[in-house]
Formats: C-alpha cells, structure tokens, sequence
C-alpha cells in the first residue's frame, strides 16, 4: 500500500510562525497550551459545532473533513459554504486576531481550496478569511500565483518534516507568545555552551555552594 | 519553566482512591477522607495495601498524572501509563546514541556524580573543620576526576564511578554527626538493606528513580535504554543514569539531614527474621513530607542559568537529554550544583 505521510493543515501555519515550532509539533509530538492557543480552540469549537444549515440558498458546514493525497494535505475546514445553485464552493477560515502582513493566511485558505478541489473535481475560485479582532470577512481571490506559492509551502513543510530534522532555533520576540516555549528553551540554544559546562564538570577545584539549610 | 506539581503520597494501608467528576476522593475507613481537583496533581505514589478504581487509573493516563504502587516498604511495582505518545525520532535516535556513542554522556553523568559526592564531604569539612580522613578522599576523588575526564571506555568509566562511590561511602559514617541514637553506617548494602542507613538510602533513591522515570516518559524519552547502565529487563537503564547525577545531591542529604536533626529514631525501624531492615508507616510519612517540601525549594540550575525547584530537576535534566539526542546540544549537561 502507498502509505504517503499527509501533512495537517495546521502545520502550513505552524510553520509559518516558526520552522522549528512545525517541527517540534508535529515530527516530536511536543505540545503546550498556552493562553493563545486555548483561545484558538475556544473560536474553533464555537465555530466547528453548529448543524449544516440553508441560507438564501447557500449551504453551510462547519468543521468539514478533507484529506488531497495528490497534493499530500488533510485537515479540518472551519466552514464550507456551498452555492445551491452553481454547485460552487467557498471555504472561510476564521481565525483569531487580526489580518496580517505576509499572506500565511491566505496560503492556508488556498491550501484548503486546493483540497476541496481534488475531493470534489471542481474548482474553487474564491474564499474568505475572517478575523475575530476585526470581525470582519476578507475575500481571497486564488490566483495562480497565490496557488503556486501554496503547492512550495506545501513541498518546503514536506521536505522539512521528512528530513526528520528539527531546525536550530532561531530566538526572537515572537517566541515569547509561542506556546512551546519552555519546551524548546530557544535562548539557551543560540549558543551552545555545552562544552564549556561539561568541563567544569571535571574540574578539581572547590565548588562554593549557594544553598544553605 | 513548566509548574512543579504536588505528589500525591498514599500511606494509609486501606486507604480507596476513586474518582467523582473532575477530582479525586480517598476513602479512608469508607469515610471521604480528602477530595482533591486532579489539575495540580503531578503524581499518585501508593504504598502498600491502596487501592485505585480504574477510573481513577483511566483519569491519570489522560491528565499525564504519574501513577506508582510501591509496597508497603518502598519497593516499586507497578506504574500505570496512558497512551503511548511522544516522539518515536526521538526514542529511534536515543537507541542509535545508546548503542554507537553512549561515552560521552555516560561520563559527563558520572562526573557529575562524583562532583556531587565530593560536595557533600566539603559541605560537611566546611561546617566541622578538616580531618584527615575527608581530605585524603577528596584528594583520591579529584584524582578519580582527572583519569576520567579523558577515559573513552565504559568499563572503566563504570570501574571510576565504583572508585569514588567507595571512597565517599568509606567516610559516609562520619557524616553522622549525631551519635546520640546509635546510627551507624559501614558500607552500602542493598536488596535488603540491613540497616537504618542503609533501608533510607534504598528507600529514596527508589523514590527518586520513579520520579526520574516519569520525568523522561513525560519527554517522550525511553526510560529503559541507558547510557551508563546496561540494560536488564524490567530495568528502567536511563532512570537509573540519571539518578546518579541526584543521588547524593537529594538522597543523601535528606538522608543525612534527617538522622542527624534526629528526626528518625531507631525505633521507627523494623528488623526482620532475615535481617532485612525497614521503615515503619509514620517514618515512611515523615520521609515523603520532608522529600516533598525539599522538592518546593528553588535552586540556580547552572547550565540554564535559572532558578528551578529541586523536584522539577528530573523534568529539567530529561528535557536537555532529549534535546542533546536530538543534537540541539553537543555535550549532555548533567545537573550539578554551585
């Protein structure tokens, strides 16, 4: 059997955010939840319960399952809406702060449009992203560029977790909101000290102790 | 720094652990006894004649609560683990380092070992004035250190560690300042312990590997596949590599600083027909209480450059172990203190 590794949905964004944080979560199964990330399942879980429902002739679904082997990704759609009348379908990605300058989220909403694609046969031309914080609905137009910067994410993030390599952390602002923080201790990592550590641990000389009883 | 949560040490011979909604109840006599939210718990060590719904053991695997049975003396035997998790690259390439490149961290964890032996004869030189006896160990130790810093072979890195835990056992006696109640300590001896000393010592440092143990599954590391320790069936090999960079650091201090406040007596000690020495339930109680309020105190972790509490250190050492195996770190930096 062709037993191809699918790549979640969420690590496209996981990797968005921090390389090393992908490949923590998803190759080293280390996972911590923070205030953020917990505010993220509250959204969520708001927004994947609700039944199917029909709206001036739109279908609506929530938490939609899609798996694309061909393109290698599966994951969980917030909401699919479905045109009653053309057939089209219309992917919304709801997420929880605000829009951001690079186009990750547009990436991921056109990751979800290419799944749709391959599990329905039909193309999907538009979605829309929507900010909790702005609480506003951006439309996202899949262009062909938007869809070939995609399928590169999507081969980067493959190659990334097939290497089985967990890349170096690189320590900057963003990590005091990441979630794994304490698991992937980032300052103590930009320099190794290990060595240096290790041969005090051979010296002869008293050590002075700090602790008292 | 991940929170240090409370153990949870069942005593009470027939005591009932059972489950209501979010929380934990012991029984105690069929009356409620304690009722506590499993959140905060970090582990359930059960000694002796405790028993435990299976909802109970259900609930721990889920909250990744640490569930052991001890019997009544402190052997361990058995841990309830949930679902296998963590990460199988990280488990693959702890067994590849284990069997093609165990030298460094086996001597790194042994010098460590070594370094903290000889501190607790400083400590005790410091505090009593020099003698003969402590200088001429410390000397044969630091020269143990010396050969061993550039030995690239196990049994001989095996055969140091034996050398120095020798000389420092060859002196552990003196460290019984108090001889008012008659310890007396000439010579590590296990399974059984025939001796006060010696039953303490047994006791927490099979405390402590348990800790250990489930500090490294927590990290997704295998306990079983050691470094310094060959493996054995039914051994946890890495608990017990680990526990050599605690041992005199925790054990023995708490050991010795029990018996020499005079907190134990003789008479909290049984021996029985074979000679085999054990603790009586009240002293087993006093022992955890003083472990556990040992655990909440904070001390600079060196390498981190942190204040960490003592009983999260096994969770600390697992987790740079992990990353050194997986090559964030090129040397394993094993715990010692200032």
């Amino acid at each position: 059997m062709n037993d191809v590794r699918l790549i979640p949905l969420a690590a496209l964004q996981h990797y968005a955010f921090c390389p090393r944080q992908c490949a923590l979560i998803h190759n080293e199964q280390v996972w911590a939840d923070n205030f953020l990330t917990a505010q993220g399942h509250l959204l969520h879980e708001r927004v994947d319960s609700g039944e199917p429902e029909t709206r001036k002739g739109i279908r609506i679904e929530r938490g939609v399952q899609v798996a694309a082997p061909n393109i290698g990704i599966t994951g969980k759609l917030d909401l699919v809406e479905k045109d009653l009348s053309t057939g089209e379908l219309f992917p919304v990605e709801y997420k929880r702060g605000k829009p951001k300058v690079s186009d990750w989220d547009e990436i991921q909403l056109c990751a979800q449009a290419v799944c749709l694609e391959e599990m329905t046969r039909k193309t999907v031309a538009e979605g829309a992203l929507w900010y909790n914080q702005t609480r506003h609905r951006q439309a996202v137009i899949f262009t062909p560029e938007l869809r070939q910067r995609t399928l590169q994410v999507i081969a980067d993030v493959a190659t990334m977790l097939e290497s089985g390599i967990t890349p170096k952390a690189v320590y900057d602002k963003h990590c005091h909101a990441c979630s794994l923080f304490d698991l992937c201790n980032p300052k103590l990592l930009q320099k190794d000290n290990s060595l240096q550590y290790v041969n005090r641990l051979f010296s002869t000389e008293d050590f002075d102790e700090e602790t008292t009883e | 720094m991940k929170r240090l949560q409370n153990s949870l040490y069942i005593n009470t011979q027939g005591a009932y652990l059972h489950k209501e909604r979010e929380t934990l109840v012991i029984d105690i006599n069929k009356e409620k006894a304690a009722q506590l939210p499993i959140h905060g718990i970090g582990a359930i060590f059960c000694f002796g004649n405790v028993m435990v719904s299976p909802q109970v053991m259900g609930f721990c695997g889920e909250n990744s609560v640490n569930l052991a049975f001890f019997t009544e003396y402190g052997r361990f035997l058995a841990r309830v683990q949930g679902k296998q998790t963590g990460n199988v690259l990280l488990r693959r390439a702890q067994y590849r380092k284990a069997d093609e490149d165990p030298v460094s961290v086996a001597r790194n964890i042994v010098a460590a070992k070594i370094q903290m032996q000889k501190q607790v004869l400083q400590r005790h030189q410091r505090n009593h004035g020099n003698s003969v006896e402590f200088s001429q160990q410390i000397t044969a130790i630091n020269h143990v250190l010396d050969t061993l810093k550039h030995c690239a072979d196990l049994d001989k890195i095996r055969g140091y560690e034996g050398e120095a835990a020798s000389r420092y056992f060859s002196v552990f006696n003196m460290l019984l300042t108090n001889k008012d109640l008659g310890f007396e300590f000439s010579g590590r001896v296990r399974r059984p312990p025939t001796d006060p000393v010696n039953c303490l010592l047994s006791f927490m440092y099979s405390v402590l590997g348990n800790d250990i143990s489930a500090a490294l599954q927590g990290v997704g590391l295998d306990p079983q596949v050691g470094f310094l320790h060959q493996e054995r069936p039914g051994r946890d090999s890495l608990a017990l590599d680990l526990l050599e960079e605690f041992r005199a650091f925790i054990a023995d201090r708490l050991v010795l600083t029990l018996l020499n406040r005079q907190q134990l007596k003789p008479s909290d000690f049984i021996t029985e027909t074979g000679g085999a020495v054990k603790l009586k339930d009240d002293a087993r109680k006093l022992v955890l209480k003083e472990y556990q309020s040992r655990k909440q105190q904070k001390i600079r972790h060196q390498f981190l450059d942190e204040d960490v509490e003592i009983g999260l250190l096994p969770h600390v050492q697992a987790l740079l172990l992990a990353r050194h195996i997986r090559g964030d770190l090129q040397q394993y930096p094993p715990f010692i203190s200032k």
